[in-house]
């Protein structure tokens, strides 16, 4: 064995380690709560583990995939030839990153989710099936198994909404499971269309990507087969109209899944995009990204002003979400090497700091049983360290320098007037509508007269602080030593097709 | 050289048959649930002499049936389906009166042996014969419970309606037989071949009263009218019976019949199919959405299903020979994910039935509380049925699309796609009313039987096992497709 392969057991152990914990949890009786916080808290523990040492081990002057494992899953038989379904993980640069951000989420997650009482022991089976599916799609190197762990990542949210949520939960539950699935109707059927035009008897993912790029999936069929592709994981990605899942769902989510699918989930859709899209689909990409530079750029603008008229704090990162994500959609639609190394650093980015709000929304939601902004004020006085948590959140969206959210953003404005100044400057102006929404927040909540009625709530427990400084602490690495995330994204970007230097 | 050794497996289940029924004859006092594990047993061997005869050369018995991996394929399916669905009726029938236990029991097996017969077939009037015998099993079956009403009128409606389809498919057998001249399958696609090119009208109109008569025995739209009614007043173990092992039959026969028989006229019928799966799978879809019933549910997405293999017969009809074996593949590997999730689904609802006698779907209300594993075995089967990863369906439905997707049906493909979008609505209804409610009245856990829970067990890790891990199925399924697509065999069947 040699040690990039013995390295891909690290791989294989993201996915598996949740998927065995899920199973000792099923056998677990439901009446041993402690037993099932602290099992879930070292699984935290060590998915983050596992993630950072898979980041840091990727050789950013290496091969482009590292970390190889291939198990043969069936093969020559019927449609299927060689290497007909394989159980392939690999690491590229991007995965690297987004494999940091859901280990930190995840934990931090773990963490947040120690207060539930409600059969604590079924949410935390479905949490690990779900990050289980996430860490497999990052990684997953097959066609097949993409779109197994993909599917796998959405398929617990019905029930985590619908049982441990709060407001509207079976609405938004419901709304959401059927958006999501509804996007993952158009890439089954993408993925069908491609197996027939490439006709090669695999879901092997490199083997297809060059199938897509020498021209045996026709360019017609491209352009015919991107848009499904585009707009089914568009949709996990709050992808403009088909954004609104999103606050629905955000609103009615518990804390935890708010985070991880905020956090991590929502990368999905756009982790897709590259990876079926700008990857599998080279000239469909190059045909159809100007449409998907439109619709980004109207999320980015249309979710910073709908933040901007809500009330309920949930509903204002739900919706600035998919102000952020535009962003995302914005800089993977530039097809220039700094603009798509934008959009995967904002993905990083957003996921740690969108997590930080809805852990922090949690921490009082908890206590205070409201989440509408009209009723705080002075929060200031009487929870400093929430406040403090919550600004830094706040301050990092804006992407103010320093923060995560500037390296990000800075990447995806400079990318984009390159190509498409107008919208460049669009997003500029929704960036400045960010600052406007959460300066709104800041005053009449952290600050401002104190309403009495709130001056019994408890600043964050021990837990919640060793959550939220982690996800704080990787904002701020990534405001200002960024080069480690920069070279391992670069690294992968320079080499997608069609992408411009 | 009449070779009557190739029936073994079927004397065994025969047998048993008879065994079961004289002992109930001649031992009223007998205990009834023995005679459930003795079923099981009898399936048990039967599946048994059925592994002995893989992996052998196809041999022609009078060129009426062939032995050949196909047939075995669904000889073992139709063992495993009647060992499931006795374990499955030991405890619901007792508490049902004035049944007669080894008349069903014994049916059971019957229809068991009939699904190999038509899969066996190779000449119109065995295939004819052996669908019959299989129907009218079901039309007793579906009755058997003959103080309750419900379970009367859906014999009845089973039985008119059926005896109408039967004389739509003979019409068309002696339509076909007129234009060919023989009744052997080998036969007529030689005579199709040879003929002419062009349309005759008097083949198109047999096949098409062929294609109306399978598509009501498997219960495809607009011949699907059936099916709600007699699923609901069947008791519930025959209700799962009718949905696995009927349909199975049917598409055994239609497979065998269509990629040998009237190959060489794909032209006439393939879009036909096309139309028939797009049509059967919308409309089972569509209605399954306003059920409240159980049963009902159940009949209506099973109806979508079908509507998703059907796709298969059109695949064969619009490409080569390796088309069809590729479609063919997914086809019967869809078909044991299918059957596997069916049977785990029936298992659990039936222990459910059998403790809140309730069959509607808010029946179901706090199933999570007061017995979690059911509630966990209904929702692994109805997601393995939308085609949710880690289940059954999420591998076993990928092959049946991807094998059948050519360049003409792709647009049904999407449209499937579309529709296992839709199921995933009603099945989320009816987890919603397991997970999101609490029990209504006594809210303690109950116990399940050990047998059925067994059995549920068995099921869901066979569920897991197919979503996980499709490799042996499907080599297994490409293993018994084959011969269909081998044209040694097609040799063989000629020669008597």
């Amino acid at each position: 064995m040699t040690f990039d392969e013995g390295q891909g057991y690290v791989v294989l152990a993201t996915i598996a380690v949740p998927l065995l914990v899920a199973l000792i949890l099923i056998f677990t009786p439901g009446t041993q709560k402690m037993a099932v916080r602290y099992l879930s808290a070292v699984t935290g523990a060590i998915l983050a583990a596992l993630s950072i040492y898979i980041f840091v081990a990727y050789q950013v002057d290496g091969e482009q995939a590292q970390m190889n494992l291939r198990w043969t899953w069936v093969e020559n038989t019927a449609f299927l030839g060689e290497n007909g379904i394989a159980l392939r993980l690999a690491v590229d640069g991007i995965s690297a990153l987004l494999a940091l951000l859901t280990g930190i989420v995840a934990f931090a997650g773990a963490l947040a989710s120690w207060k539930i009482e409600y059969r604590n022991k079924d949410f935390f089976i479905l949490y690990w099936i779900l990050l289980a599916g996430v860490y497999g799609t990052f990684f997953a190197y097959d066609l097949f198994f993409f779109f197994f762990f993909y599917e796998l990542a959405v398929m617990p949210l019905y029930l985590l909404i619908g049982v441990w949520g709060s407001t509207r939960k079976e609405y938004g539950a419901a709304k959401l499971t059927l958006m999501l699935v509804g996007g993952s109707v158009l890439i089954w059927i993408g993925i069908f269309a491609v197996f027939h035009q490439a006709n090669i008897g695999t879901f092997d993912l490199p083997s297809l990507w060059a199938a897509g790029q020498n021209g045996t999936i026709s360019p017609t069929a491209q352009k015919v087969i991107f848009p499904l592709m585009a707009v089914g994981c568009g949709v996990l990605a709050a992808l403009w109209p088909f954004h609104t899942w999103s606050p629905d769902g955000h609103m009615s989510a518990p804390t935890a899944v708010s985070m991880v699918h905020a956090g991590v989930l929502m990368k999905l859709g756009a982790f897709g995009i590259i990876r079926l899209g700008i990857q599998l689909l080279p000239e469909g990409a190059q045909f159809w990204m100007p449409a998907l530079m439109v619709l980004g750029t109207v999320g980015a603008v249309y979710g910073a002003t709908a933040a901007l008229t809500q009330r309920d704090f949930k509903l204002i990162s739900g919706y600035s979400s998919v102000s952020h994500m535009g962003y995302v959609l914005m800089g993977l639609a530039t097809m220039n090497t700094i603009g798509i190394t934008g959009a995967v650093l904002q993905m990083f980015s957003h996921g740690v700091m969108t997590a930080l709000v809805f852990l922090m929304i949690g921490a009082l939601y908890d206590q205070a049983h409201t989440r509408d902004m009209k009723e705080f004020g002075g929060l200031a006085k009487v929870m400093p360290l929430w406040v403090i948590f919550y600004a830094i959140a706040g301050l990092a969206n804006v992407g103010l320098p320093g923060f995560s959210g500037f390296t990000a953003e800075f990447h995806i404005f400079v990318g984009t007037f390159r190509t498409y100044p107008v919208f460049g400057a669009l997003a500029i102006f929704a960036a400045a509508l960010a600052a406007a929404y959460m300066l709104r927040m800041f005053a009449t909540v952290f600050f401002g007269p104190t309403n009495p009625h709130w001056k019994d709530l408890k600043d964050l427990t021990p837990l919640e602080r060793l959550s939220g400084a982690m996800l704080i602490a990787s904002i701020v690495i990534m405001g200002v030593w960024w080069a480690p995330f920069i070279d391992r994204v670069g690294h992968t970007v320079t080499l997608l097709p069609g992408v411009t230097g | 050289m009449r070779d009557y050794a190739l029936f073994v497996p079927e004397y065994i289940a025969c047998g048993v048959a008879l065994l079961v029924i004289a002992i109930e004859l001649f031992a009223p006092k007998f205990r009834k649930d023995v005679l459930a594990y003795l079923t099981a047993l009898g399936a048990l061997a039967w599946f048994g002499a059925g592994l002995a005869f893989l992996d052998r050369d196809p041999k022609s018995y009078q060129g009426l049936f062939l032995s050949d991996d196909f047939t075995s394929f669904f000889r073992l399916l139709a063992a495993g389906i009647v060992f499931i669905v006795a374990l499955m009726s030991a405890e619901f029938l007792k508490r049902q009166k004035g049944v007669d236990h080894g008349e069903f029991y014994g049916l059971l097996l019957v229809a068991g042996s009939a699904m190999t017969i038509m899969a066996g077939a190779t000449e119109l009037l065995t295939a004819y014969l052996a669908l019959e015998v299989l129907s009218f099993s079901l039309y007793i079956l579906v009755g058997i419970l003959k103080r309750d009403l419900r379970s009367n009128e859906a014999s009845l409606k089973y039985i008119l309606l059926g005896a109408f389809s039967s004389a739509l498919f003979l019409y068309g057998l002696s339509l076909v037989y007129g234009t060919a001249g023989t009744t052997s399958y080998a036969g007529i696609a030689e005579a199709y071949a040879r003929r002419d090119s062009g349309l005759d009208p008097a083949v198109a109109v047999g096949l098409m009263l062929i294609l109306a008569g399978v598509g009501f025995k498997v219960s495809a739209a607009p011949f699907h009218m059936w099916a709600p009614d007699a699923y609901e007043g069947a008791p519930l173990p025959i209700t799962a019976f009718l949905s696995t092992l009927s349909k199975a039959a049917g598409f055994a026969l239609i497979l065998r019949l269509f990629s040998s028989a009237f190959v060489t006229d794909a032209e006439t019928w393939r879009w036909a199919f096309l139309a028939l799966a797009a049509l059967t799978m919308t409309v089972g879809n569509l209605i399954a959405i306003q059920q409240k019933n159980l049963k009902r549910l159940v009949a209506y997405s099973s109806i979508g299903q079908v509507g998703y293999m059907l796709i298969t017969i059109a695949a064969l009809g619009y490409g080569d020979a390796q088309v069809g074996l590729n479609a063919t593949s997914g086809l019967l590997v869809h078909l044991i994910g299918y059957i596997v999730t069916t049977l785990a689904l029936f298992s659990a609802l039936t222990a459910a039935v059998n403790r809140t006698g309730s069959e509607e779907i808010v029946g179901l209300r706090g199933l999570a509380e007061t017995q979690p594993f059911l509630a966990l075995v209904i929702t692994a089967s109805l997601f393995s049925f939308a085609g949710l990863p880690f289940f059954a369906g999420f591998a076993t439905k990928l092959f049946l699309f991807q094998g059948a997707t050519t360049d003409e049906t792709i647009w049904v493909i999407a449209l499937a796609v579309l529709n296992s979008f839709i199921s995933l609505y009603y099945y989320l209804m009816v987890i919603r009313q397991m997970y999101l409610f609490d029990p209504v009245g006594d809210a303690s856990r109950f116990r399940v039987q050990p047998v059925v829970w067994g059995l549920a067990a068995v099921l869901l890790v066979g569920i897991l096992f197919i979503g996980m891990y499709p490799g042996p199925a499907f080599e297994f399924s490409e293993q018994a497709a084959r011969p269909l697509f081998d044209a040694a065999s097609a040799a063989r069947v000629q020669a008597p």
